[in-house]
């Protein structure tokens, strides 16, 4: 841990950072910057787990594993995510969540 | 070492602030490129040394140079965004507002005591033998679903991303045409 930091300060940066995401989440209508959106709001409860982890359970690993799995299954959307952009814009020709209305084809 | 977490936490914040603002789309994944450095920096601050460099080569290495390919395969790079309507961003706006200030005031209000067990070691062979124990502490199920996880969406992406058969077929039909 950070001497003279204390815990709170991480998770005002989480807090910040998670609804700065909401916030691109709402706003945004391309899927790709909404897709870079929901990275930040994953990023943002990594910061959390790994911030709890060391300053209140520093004998025990919970939090950096859970972290690793967080990164793993972000991985793991993005690549899936990217796919059907890329399908959806071969077929529509755009990623403008408003003109991608049709689901059926 | 404090004013390093003060640095890293503004960088946090301002580029996470430009990555949703920002009109030009390769712009913005470059601004979450720099979030994704900076907060590799606080995992090295808190010593967590194996979680940096993952987070340096899988999220800032990996995800952000996925997100540009498929930025080059999908858009213009001079295109820029419409600015969004006014209304939409105020009510946006005061829901993340209020969303922030709620979860700030009660996580505050919170007296967390920080613990002061002596901290154990994290390195390569306490984080490989925990992964695989299955006894108390051990992660050896997450670990294997997570495995077959990846598995499934590495054969689904590529299901999804390639072309339909039938598409490519009447393509050719219509050159011969």
């Amino acid at each position: 841990m950070i001497p003279n930091i204390p815990l709170s300060y991480f998770f005002v940066v989480g807090t910040l950072m998670f609804f700065i995401g909401v916030f691109g989440f709402l706003t945004r209508r391309n899927l790709i910057t909404i897709l870079m959106s929901v990275e930040l709001i994953l990023n943002s409860v990594n910061i959390n787990f790994v911030a709890v982890n060391r300053y209140l359970f520093p004998d025990n690993m919970h939090g950096h594993f859970f972290t690793i799995f967080i990164i793993a299954i972000a991985a793991s959307e993005a690549a899936v995510a990217i796919a059907i952009i890329l399908n959806i814009y071969r077929k529509f020709k755009t990623i403008n969540v408003e003109n991608v209305s049709e689901m059926k084809y | 070492m404090d004013i390093m977490f003060y640095i890293f936490s503004t960088i946090i914040l301002v580029f996470s602030v430009l990555t949703v603002t920002s009109r030009k789309i390769l712009r913005a994944a470059t601004y979450l490129l720099f979030v994704l450095i900076a907060t590799a920096g606080l995992y090295f601050l808190l010593n967590y040394q194996f979680i940096a460099a993952i987070q340096l080569t899988l999220y800032a290495g990996g995800i952000v140079v996925l997100i540009i390919f498929s930025i080059l395969l999908t858009s213009h790079i001079s295109q820029s965004f419409e600015p969004v309507g006014k209304l939409k961003t105020i009510a946006s706006g005061l829901a993340s507002v209020a969303g922030a200030l709620l979860t700030l005031t009660v996580l505050l209000e919170h007296e967390f005591t920080a613990s002061t067990k002596p901290p154990v070691d994290v390195n390569m062979e306490s984080i490989g033998l925990s992964l695989l124990s299955y006894e108390r502490d051990g992660f050896v199920l997450p670990f294997e679903v997570i495995s077959v996880l990846l598995l499934a969406a590495m054969i689904g992406a590529i299901v999804i991303a390639k072309k339909s058969e039938e598409k490519v077929t009447n393509q050719e039909n219509n050159k011969s045409l």
